[in-house]
């Protein structure tokens, strides 16, 4: 790739740094939803791009990130011995077991990553066990997409229902409203974002990530090399579930909420639209893919609300039959035709 | 507290959420048996069935409007799965996550066709008077049981559709060179078969399928832009649990998903049930990882 | 026999002892009741019409394909029910009938994944290379011959160099054991015989058996021929004996007389 595109990162750090002297304040509160979005996509390209494994419900991942911070946002905001408004309408008189230790901050940050991570890990184990991939696999992550959103729903008394957990008030001590809140979370998501890029670079390009290739292309290969193939799936599982924890997370502090509506089947396979209009192969592309494909969603959304879904539809369509390599793909080809010229052939960079 | 007509209620309702499971299913089957690749927009072909049914009942009103509906709706979602099949399915060939991806791409773009179409809110079709009838039981054990007609009907549909794909694969000549390019798509290719032909004709025959379950599914409640949507991750279960490539498979599996589902509804909501499902699923599959019935094992993919 | 197999002790020679295999495919007798023995070190060549029942033995021995009855040994340890990846931990390696490289991997990663010895799952992480097994794929790198191939990718190989590679991966496992299932299948004749000199400068370290259907190249090679008819044994000699058995020549209905001319 040519020097000047390579140090492009460098310009876009800058404008990400200065963002908030830059855009509105409204704008800046949707580049911070889109950058903990972000995370996701991150995670997405470890599984689905080096792993080859297409899950169709990082919803429930995202879901309990964000759950877990909001159950905790919601405890931490009841006076003493009250609880949640939803709870007492459905007449519960005491708090489920399950919520309590979401009220000590320090459970709360670790069930982020670990929640999604343990229920990751333990039922991509349960189906990679046996041997049961590609479209199978897929089919079975939707099908949990839809449990858990469902269950979500019908589950009003201790999730809140169909509205979700809102209306936050504070976070470690914190007040949410103050005018610098908005500012410091964003560079916390900023700094999440960069964090992830760097990790999933050091994995991709790691021992690891040169396995987890090599299973994409021929699992049984591998497998009669004499590697276990299973366990390095379900850590990149794990890991691409604890990354959308995370970003749910972060972005139940942005919107302010989480509700089933973020997690279900549709919201789960729209995660995978912005990583494959961005390139499923990478890191910068799944980033600006989740950008792009989320800002282009609020614009139409709000111009044109009927339009936006036959515009999702079409890119699904086109980006997979004529871009598989996303827009991230299609810059390196037009970068590297020039620099093929100059350089020697065949040094195809991955 | 398990008293009989509520388990034999249960029980009935089993086979007929069976049978849906079966109408809405088998084309699926049929075609990933073939081509490896399922179509998300397998539930827009329901959804589509039972607007074309809708359209008939508007035009030919009569007790006979549900007959001349069902091949209406047959060849009306045959079409479009034809169309879908030469413009998507085809170009992503030997990419089966792509092809989910794309499909579920149509998938969005027909819900809201329909959307534009007929409005969110969902259309109604009167089912005719004689399907309007239950059947209940007044004395006896089973006293209190009620068995509705077009649940009945259902089942009718289900099994006549069963038989007559059983025949049209092992007697006529095409379902004979579907089982050759089911066998060994290379082979079948090398000895002239049109391979193409086959996974078209095939293809159109299951989104066809789907219509037929579309007219079903009309009758038992309103068509929305997303009725298909409930039914189709059902139907998704129903083919992992199946195995590849049989019918007799799909079948079995939908009759345990169907029983599980109703069964499972004495107990508990609709909600849990549906977990309950999925982690039947899961834990059939740890003891058969190649579903009920595969004639080849997934196991290995290669 | 069992007895006798179940016994074995280090000074055994045989590295590997399959004992009355059978394989059946939904009533369809793949391999039927089938016994071999191989020395270590020594090269064996397992010939047979199509349908013969060789590339089922190999998914046998490696444990993709599961026995109904019988029993694998390898050095002694029955290994009939272990899963693949133990299997190859043990000391055998397959190479496939299609190129089984890995095709996004550069060729020098390819070989490094194979020549790993530390195969457990929590010790991937991590970008070191162990020094002596970067010695060691530059060895094997240099006795297939493409040094200067090491950081193309796989894909981009010709079919031969796919086929030699692969070879290297067999070889850079360590395996004590190789089983190359038509390892010249698309080579021409200079190709056919780079390889045939390539496998016997493996023997005496690996015991390696070979299937093949091209007699120049069995001959070539040299070593002991085993014949497989229907899943079942049929014959054992030198490619002499067995060029001018009359039950070979029967089975392959006058193949090798056109093969010879």
């Amino acid at each position: 790739m040519p020097k000047y595109l390579s140090q492009l990162w460098i310009v876009a750090l800058v404008l990400a740094v200065a963002a908030p002297w830059l855009i509105s304040s409204y704008e800046l509160s949707l580049l911070g939803r889109f950058l903990a979005m972000a995370i996701l996509a991150i995670g997405l390209v470890l599984l689905w791009g080096e792993a080859g494994i297409l899950s169709l419900g990082q919803g429930v991942f995202f879901g309990l990130g964000g759950y877990a911070i909001a159950m905790h946002m919601k405890l931490v905001s009841l006076p003493e011995g009250e609880l949640p408004d939803f709870m007492m309408w459905s007449g519960l008189d005491a708090l489920p077991w399950w919520w309590v230790p979401f009220a000590n901050p320090v459970f709360a940050l670790v069930a982020v990553v670990a929640l999604p991570a343990i229920v990751g890990a333990l039922f991509s184990w349960l189906v990679f066990r046996r041997r049961i991939v590609g479209t199978y696999f897929s089919l079975i992550t939707q099908a949990l997409a839809l449990c858990f959103a469902t269950l979500l729903v019908s589950k009003q008394d201790v999730t809140g229902g169909f509205n979700g957990l809102t209306d936050f008030k504070t976070l470690f001590g914190q007040d949410l409203a103050s005018p610098g809140a908005p500012i410091a979370l964003y560079f916390v998501t900023l700094g999440f974002v960069v964090l992830a890029f760097l990790g999933a670079r050091w994995l991709i390009g790691s021992r690891y990530g040169i396995l987890l290739r090599a299973t994409r292309d021929g699992e049984n290969r591998v497998r009669f090399l004499g590697y276990n193939t299973t366990p390095y799936k379900v850590v990149a599982f794990a890991i691409a579930a604890a990354l959308a924890g995370l970003g749910g997370a972060l972005f139940t502090l942005h919107a302010g909420v989480i509700s089933p509506a973020l997690v279900g089947v549709v919201p789960s396979i729209e995660m995978i639209v912005w990583v494959a209009v961005g390139g499923r192969y990478s890191l910068w592309g799944a980033v600006a893919g989740a950008l792009i494909v989320n800002f282009a969603k609020d614009e139409i959304s709000s111009a044109l609300p009927e339009a936006w879904l036959y515009v999702l539809g079409a890119v699904f369509i086109l980006v997979v039959t004529l871009l598989p390599r996303g827009i991230a793909g299609l810059v390196r080809d037009l970068a590297g035709r020039r620099a093929l010229v100059a350089t020697k052939p065949q040094e195809v960079q991955k | 507290m398990m008293d009989l007509p509520l388990l034999v209620g249960q029980v009935f309702n089993g086979f007929s959420v069976a049978s849906l499971f079966i109408l809405a299913t088998l084309g699926l089957a049929l075609s990933f048996g073939l081509m490896r690749v399922i179509n998300m927009a397998h539930g827009e072909m329901l959804m589509l069935g039972g607007y074309l049914a809708y359209l008939t009942f508007l035009l030919v009103p009569g007790p006979l409007a549900i007959l001349i509906a069902l091949p209406v709706a047959f060849l009306g979602a045959a079409a479009l799965g034809a169309v879908l099949e030469v413009t998507v399915i085809h170009r992503l060939a030997s990419r089966p996550l792509d092809t989910l991806l794309a499909t579920w791409g149509v998938s969005l773009i027909l819900q809201q066709a329909a959307r534009s179409i007929f409005g969110a809110i969902g259309v109604s079709v009167t089912a005719p008077g004689w399907l309007n009838h239950t059947i209940s039981i007044a004395t006896g054990p089973l006293a209190g049981l009620t068995l509705p007609a077009t649940r009945i009907f259902i089942m009718v549909v289900a099994v006549a559709v069963l038989l007559a794909l059983g025949l049209f694969i092992t007697k006529s000549r095409i379902g004979l060179l579907v089982r050759a390019v089911n066998q060994d798509r290379m082979m079948a290719a090398a000895s002239g078969i049109d391979v193409r032909r086959v996974d078209l004709v095939v293809f159109s025959l299951g989104t066809g399928i789907a219509g037929l379950a579309g007219v079903v599914l009309a009758l038992l409640g309103p068509v929305t832009p997303s009725v298909g949507q409930s039914y189709i991750v059902p139907a998704f279960l129903v083919v992992v649990l199946g195995g590849l490539g049989s019918m007799v498979g799909t079948t079995v599996a939908a009759l345990i998903l169907g029983m599980v589902s109703a069964l499972s509804q004495i107990f508990l909501d609709v909600s849990t049930s549906q977990v309950l499902v999925l982690l039947f699923v899961i834990v059939f599959l740890q003891f058969r990882p190649q579903g009920v019935i595969a004639v080849r094992s997934r196991a290995l993919e290669d | 026999m069992n007895a006798a197999l179940a016994n074995a002790t280090p000074a055994d020679p045989f590295i590997l002892k399959v004992d009355g295999i059978t394989v059946d495919f939904d009533g369809f007798k793949a391999i039927d009741n089938f016994s071999m023995t191989l020395e270590r070190g020594q090269l064996r060549v397992l010939i047979g019409p199509n349908g013969a029942g060789k590339s089922t033995l190999c998914d046998t021995i490696i444990g993709r394909v599961r026995a109904a009855s019988g029993h694998v040994w390898l050095n002694g340890e029955d290994i009939t029910a272990l899963p693949e990846f133990e299997i190859v931990r043990r000391g055998i390696c397959r190479k496939f009938q299609t190129p089984g490289v890995l095709p996004s991997l550069t060729v020098r990663d390819n070989l490094a994944l194979a020549a790993r010895r530390d195969r457990r799952w929590w010790t991937g992480f991590g970008h070191a290379v162990d020094a002596t097994e970067r010695v060691r794929v530059d060895e094997i790198l240099a006795a297939i011959g493409l040094e200067d191939r090491a950081t193309t990718l796989a894909g981009l190989l010709a079919h031969g160099e796919k086929q030699w590679l692969e070879i290297g991966m067999v070889v850079a496992t360590g395996a004590e054991l190789l089983l190359l299932d038509e390892p010249t299948a698309g080579m021409g004749p200079n190709e056919t015989s780079r390889t045939a000199k390539l496998i016997k400068s493996l023997l005496g370290k690996h015991a390696v058996l070979v299937i093949d259907h091209d007699m120049k190249f069995v001959e070539e090679l040299g070593g002991k021929v085993t014949v497989m008819h229907q899943g079942k044994f049929l014959k054992q000699g030198t490619v002499e004996q067995i060029r001018n058995d009359p039950d070979v020549a029967a089975v392959y209905l006058g193949r090798s007389e056109r093969e010879e001319a």
